[in-house]
């Protein structure tokens, strides 16, 4: 029982930043109909820019918020530089190019600041407070999912409440009819990938702590997760992507308790063949209204 | 209010040959004028070109004598033209509240932009009924009626319908051309309105211009193309 609280507890830690990523490539989904396959390495280089910032400074905050404006930064050029260039009406050229700016952006990482794990302190304790007998949450953990709950919601409200999100998501769903409207597409796009790759930053920003630390490869497992999150929650629903966070973060940690670590992704993969093959658009897809 | 002149157009698709060639048109300050033709003459593709949405090879569009050209489609709209697509391009994602306000955002601020809204859900009452549906759960002539609504409230100077009657029932189609006819002797708006249903067009505008084969082939007041069977008959074929 204490063992089963804790993992799920744990679970629901990792499972926030999980849906958080998520997110972000939910957000590019809508706003270009592509899978950003490079979300990981731009957002580790925004990560390394954040430490830098915290390292000269001295305070983790700083450094957070230095990397969330880098992570909004590097959306913009990489939406308005390579990936604007790409064909856009097969999806294929589009994933080269993601890959092989990876490729770029890791090996530069690589040679700019080693290929260790740099150790990465978080800015509250990682010890588990005890409830009744039980390790739960530890502080960080409790400001992952503050955090991460906050940021969702903002991002919720922003694109259901305002009138940017009317444009962007006018501008995502019927771009030549928003045109019509009046609406600037092409800057609406590029509005996506910042916020997009801002809230990916962030996301990384709050893992690396919690694992081996910093690496040009620090990413690329949450990517694998997030991707496999955003596909089961429907690609084009943020509230698919957020339950389907929380159901794979917990889904992980219990299978690395109970049974290994190793399994867990072997898990994840079930989990997705699974929904796939009972509901191919994912489970809160929004197919239906499009193809009304 | 303003006037749309159309110099020299030259359309085409690809590397194929030109849909317009070289096409002249003007359409009066005030003025309702149906553009007709069968399918296939050019009245979309016309359409879209004067919007921005297809490229021109060659040739000027002017509103009121300022040229259009190397505007973007957003861009055209804030000089105030507007345009209802062909399948009138109704949000399905969004609801008919957020379809409105959308078309309001740039041209309206703040309590302005509720105003104008509302003022569109007076003149189409079964809109205002609906305000929270979705786009996808309407019917044929409320989307029409939505779409219509949703450029008339950025209070455009003028503006082009694509074939509004489209799949829709005689009674909705009189209904919507006779809205847009009171609008424009309202307002002062210029109207140019693509059809394939004559009758209906031609009821409700001063002037019929008829496309064939990417050329306007004749050019009449409304009421002469309507009455004359010669005419009807030589460039309508019924
Ligand atoms: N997207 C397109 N690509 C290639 N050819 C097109 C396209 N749209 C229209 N055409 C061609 O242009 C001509 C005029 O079409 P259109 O403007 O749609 O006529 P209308 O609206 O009068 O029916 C037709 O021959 C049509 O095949
Ligand atoms: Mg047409």
């Amino acid at each position: 029982m204490d063992r089963l609280v804790f993992l799920v507890a744990a679970g629901l830690a990792h499972g926030a930043v999980l849906a958080l990523f998520a997110q972000s490539l939910v957000i590019v989904w809508r706003a270009n109909r592509v899978i950003n396959f490079a979300q990981a390495a731009l957002a580790v280089v925004a990560v390394y820019a954040a430490l830098a910032v915290t390292a000269v400074s001295g305070s983790w905050w700083l450094g957070a918020f230095a990397g969330v404006v880098a992570g909004g930064l590097l959306g913009a050029a990489a939406e308005r530089g390579p990936m604007r260039l790409v064909p856009t009406h097969t999806p294929l050229p589009g994933i080269i190019v993601a890959i092989g700016l990876v490729m770029i952006l890791q090996a530069g990482l690589a040679i700019a600041f080693g290929p260790e794990y740099q150790p990465v302190p978080a800015p509250l304790s990682e010890r588990p407070f005890v409830l009744a007998g039980i390790p739960v949450l530890s502080p960080y953990d409790l400001l992952v999912l503050v955090v991460a709950g906050l940021v969702m919601a903002a991002l919720a409200l922003g694109f259901t409440r305002t009138s940017l999100g009317l444009q962007l998501r006018a501008a995502a769903f019927a771009p030549e009819t928003a045109r019509l409207l009046g609406v600037r597409v092409s800057r609406m796009i590029t509005l996506g990938w910042m916020l997009s790759l801002a809230t990916a930053a962030l996301a990384g920003l709050l893992l690396v702590p919690t694992e081996l630390g910093l690496h040009p490869h620090a990413l690329d497992g949450l990517f694998v997760q997030a991707f496999a999150v955003a596909v089961i929650g429907g690609l084009d629903s943020p509230a698919g992507a957020l339950l389907a966070g929380l159901l794979v973060g917990v889904l992980v940690s219990l299978v690395s308790g109970y049974l290994v670590a190793a399994a867990a992704p072997l898990a994840v993969l079930a989990l997705l063949t699974l929904v796939l093959l009972v509901r191919p658009g994912g489970l809160f897809s929004a197919a239906k209204e499009r193809a009304a | 209010m303003s006037t749309l002149t159309v110099d020299g157009l030259t359309v085409g698709y690809g590397d194929g040959a030109p849909v317009l060639d070289g096409l002249d048109l003007e359409v009066p300050d005030g003025a309702v004028v149906a553009l007709l033709g069968a399918n296939g003459a050019g009245k979309t593709t016309l359409l879209r070109a004067v919007a921005g949405l297809v490229p021109a090879r060659g040739g000027r569009v002017l509103l009121d004598g300022a040229d259009l050209g190397g505007l973007r489609a957003e861009d055209r709209v804030r000089r105030g033209l507007g345009l209802v697509p062909e399948g009138r391009g109704v949000v399905a994602e969004l609801t008919v509240a957020e379809n409105l306000r959308l078309g309001a955002l740039w041209r309206h601020r703040g309590s302005a932009r509720t105003a104008a809204v509302d003022a569109q859900y007076e003149l189409f009452e079964p809109l205002a009924r609906r305000r929270d549906a979705l786009g996808h759960t309407l019917s044929g002539g409320e989307r029409q009626m939505l779409a219509l609504a949703r450029a008339l409230v950025a209070e455009p100077r003028v503006l082009l319908l694509d074939e509004p009657s489209l799949g829709l029932a005689p009674l909705v189609v009189a209904d919507l051309l006779g809205v847009l006819r009171r609008t424009a002797e309202r307002t002062g708006l210029t109207v140019l309105v693509a059809e394939q249903n004559v009758t209906s067009a031609l009821s409700v505008a001063d002037r019929g211009v008829v496309l064939s084969l990417g050329d306007v082939v004749t050019d009449r007041p409304a009421r002469d193309l309507a009455a004359d069977p010669a005419l009807r008959h030589a460039y309508l074929g019924f």
